[in-house]
């Protein structure tokens, strides 16, 4: 069939089985909009912001393990996308961003709204395409998908100038991808395996470290089979998070700069390290000299430039994690004994009783964790949780009760403020059946506020839970205790009315001073199912621990001080 | 860890933005290129490129996987075990000791490549290490230009 560009961007969408498309108009890609508007294989969402497109884009990837899609326009457009394509980048979130382009003949001559789009976007995304044929558009369409979720999963960036999609050409989507230079490994090397198992049973100490490639690879469900089995425990990174129920006996909690007492001490003290989709991050590991010193290291990871980058594998295993694990799982049957890590379980139990992840509640005012605990009790499972950056990100990572993978979306790579709200609205798009539920900031919030307005248009009730310190609260933690109390320029003691807010762009706020008022704002947006802003005033000084200052050792925290009764 | 000067010998899809991911990849991270040559290989679709870079163990393996990341390589080879030549081409004053300078090229693979009223060019091929012998002997011919072609390799 005889078709434009612009109408095989449509179709390679719809065979792709995409269904929901986060964009943003503009000059460049017009000639796809005009065809978006024609056609009903999926939805389009405008967003207010090209930035918050690709958010959302990646949210409703994270939730729902498919490809996401966003689409922009040249310029300005492509340059607020950036910050997102980075996001998704660090985070390995599979999608394919569609940019237009000036006419093939004006790049290069600083054509109106023109900027080197594929230059920019070259390091911060898997692969990206400069499209100048639109011969070409059905192979590299079929090419990005495949390459956005095969291997380490990323974003890919197709650039299309808009005669491209004014072009008419023969069109049929390719069924298969063949690029000969690009042939992810996927399943590990058998004999590694081996021998990482006998390494295993010969260890005393060995301590399972999940990581985010577990998630996408969708192998949270054998990874929880094979801790079981072996009666490993296990500490997660921030991003794996959901991967074991949080009531697993063997979930120790998260580790890192701020992981709990348990989970860093048991990463000191074992023997041997199962790294599974880690990546060994410095917000993970602490002073890299003395991370798991004693330790084996056992790296199963799907991209080899993951191995032994920053810590040394003895045990190295290139392929997809699932395939893995089930090969690790028939060989643990036999060799592994569950009952003789006993000991050493009991060691970890004794750290976590020596130190547990808590707070206190000692000031008149709400404390954030409780918040969080308080939605974890009333709605545990039915919600899934997106963060913003902060404190009140790391708290929730720290005091949610995660039951499963892909309930908990976070910037973890890049650390985005921004994220939280735009991501929200796509995880709500991919799964109506839960709450959406952000977890942000007084700071964060205000990065992508103008998305109020589509959520209201397009019926995506997240509720946005701020917890209000006042505060750019984590700079002004590290200003607290790395700055003598210079508390510069993170003071947020002017606010805007977030009630009117909300309710300006048609959704429903509230101020919530106390546990009643929490709860009864929380179950009254829930049954107005439409945006909210929920304004809860919370301690101003609280801090998250333990912490692990930047670049000290995994052992040396600073933990929660026992408040003295006064 | 002590830095090491290797030889990375690169095959990639002949497209037109792999020669900024290359090197974009070597600035981005870091990494050091003591010299870059490219060209494609006849009857292919794919061009090679040799690049000299320096770095410890780890640095030299992590080059060698995050170029096999790029999605348009192919083959990524880094071994001892390769063959170096360097092409470099000297402009001498015609006013130098001109039996000096084109014994000294002779010695070293070369010869004279052109003669102008006020210059002489001579080129030199050989291994990169003799090279810089090269260099270092006709110093003292007041040389004008010094053009280096940038190591290329095979494996043995
Ligand atoms: C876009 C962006 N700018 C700056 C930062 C640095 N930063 C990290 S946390 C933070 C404070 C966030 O404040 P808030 O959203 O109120 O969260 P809180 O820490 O108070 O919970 C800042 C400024 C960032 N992560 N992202
Ligand atoms: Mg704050």
């Amino acid at each position: 069939m005889q078709i434009s560009g612009a109408q095989m961007v449509i179709e390679a969408l719809i065979a792709e089985n995409v269904n929901t498309v986060f964009g943003y108009p503009g000059g460049a890609i017009m000639n796809v909009y005009d065809e978006i508007y024609k056609q009903d294989g999926f939805e389009h969402i405008l967003t207010r912001h090209e930035q918050a497109a690709i958010h959302a884009a990646e949210g409703y990837s994270k939730v729902t393990g498919k490809v996401g899609v966003a689409m922009i326009t040249s310029g300005p457009g492509f340059t607020n996308a950036v910050t997102g394509l980075a996001d998704a980048y660090m985070d390995s979130i599979p999608m394919v961003v569609i940019s237009g382009q000036v006419p093939m003949s004006l790049i290069g001559t600083d054509g109106f709204q023109e900027i080197d789009a594929v230059g920019i976007s070259r390091s911060c995304t898997k692969h990206n395409y400069l499209v100048t044929d639109a011969k070409d558009l059905p192979r590299v369409l079929k090419e990005a998908f495949y390459i956005a979720s095969s291997g380490r999963p990323g974003p890919v960036h197709v650039d299309i100038p808009k005669d491209v999609t004014a072009q008419i050409e023969e069109f049929v989507y390719p069924e298969t991808v063949s690029i000969p230079t690009y042939k992810p490994h996927t399943k590990g090397n058998k004999r590694q395996i081996k021998k990482a198992i006998d390494a295993i049973a010969s260890a005393k100490r060995p301590l399972f470290y999940l990581g985010g490639g577990i998630i996408n690879s969708n192998a949270a469900d054998e990874v929880r089979k094979l801790v079981k089995m072996t009666g490993i425990p296990a500490v997660e990174t921030f991003m794996a998070r959901g991967t074991l129920h949080h009531e697993d006996p063997l979930l120790i909690s998260m580790l890192g700069m701020h992981g709990s007492y348990a989970a860093n001490m048991a990463m000191s003290e074992t023997d041997m390290v199962i790294a599974l989709g880690a990546r060994f991050d410095d917000r993970v590991t602490g002073k890299l000299s003395e991370f798991a010193k004693h330790a084996g290291v056992i790296h199963v990871d799907i991209d080899p430039a993951s191995i032994s980058k920053l810590v040394n594998a003895d045990y190295p295993i290139v392929g997809d994690i699932k395939g893995v694990v089930l090969e690790m799982i028939e060989l643990a049957k036999e060799k592994i004994d569950a009952e003789s890590y006993t000991p050493w379980l009991e060691t970890v139990e004794h750290f976590d009783k020596l130190h547990p992840l808590q707070y206190f509640e000692d000031t008149d005012r709400l404390k954030p964790q409780w918040c969080i605990e308080r939605v974890g009790e009333l709605l545990g499972d039915d919600a899934n949780i997106s963060t913003d950056v902060g404190q009140h990100q790391m708290w929730t990572a720290q005091f949610y009760p995660f039951s499963r993978p892909r309930q908990f979306i976070s910037s973890g790579g890049l650390g985005t403020m921004g994220f939280g709200f735009p991501a929200a609205l796509g995880v709500k798009r991919g799964a109506m059946d839960k709450v959406s539920i952000n977890f942000t900031g007084d700071g964060s919030i205000l990065m992508n506020i103008q998305e109020l307005m589509t959520a209201v248009e397009k019926k995506l009730p997240v509720i946005n839970i701020i917890l209000n310190n006042n505060y750019l609260g984590m700079v002004r933690q590290w200003q607290t205790l790395f700055y003598d109390k210079r508390h510069a320029e993170t003071d947020l003691s002017v606010q805007p009315d977030f009630v009117m807010l909300a309710q300006s762009f048609g959704g429903v706020g509230y101020v919530v001073r106390t546990k009643d008022e929490f709860d009864a704002a929380l179950k009254d947006a829930i049954e107005k199912n439409v945006v909210a802003l929920i304004d809860v005033k919370v301690e101003r000084l609280e801090n998250v621990l333990p912490m692990v200052p930047s670049g000290g050792s995994l052992f040396n925290m600073m933990l929660l001080e026992q408040k003295k009764e006064s | 860890m002590a830095d090491e000067r290797r030889v990375i010998s690169v095959i990639v899809a002949n497209e037109a933005s792999v020669l900024s991911r290359i090197a974009g990849l070597f600035s981005a991270r870091g990494y050091n290129v003591v010299s870059l040559t490219v060209a494609p290989i006849p009857d292919t679709e794919y061009s090679r490129f040799t690049i000299v870079t320096k770095g410890s163990v780890r640095v030299i393996e992590q080059i060698t996987k995050q170029l096999h990341k790029l999605i348009p390589v192919l083959r990524v080879s880094e071994t001892e075990e390769m063959i170096e030549k360097e092409m470099v081409m000297v402009k001498f004053p015609i006013t130098e000791n001109l039996s000096d300078i084109s014994v000294l090229s002779n010695a070293y693979n070369g010869k004279i490549a052109n003669v102008g009223t006020d210059t002489i060019v001579v080129m030199v091929a050989d291994e990169p290490k003799r090279v810089e012998h090269f260099l270092t002997a006709i110093k003292r011919y007041h040389p004008i230009e010094i053009v280096r072609g940038g190591t290329v390799a095979v494996e043995r």
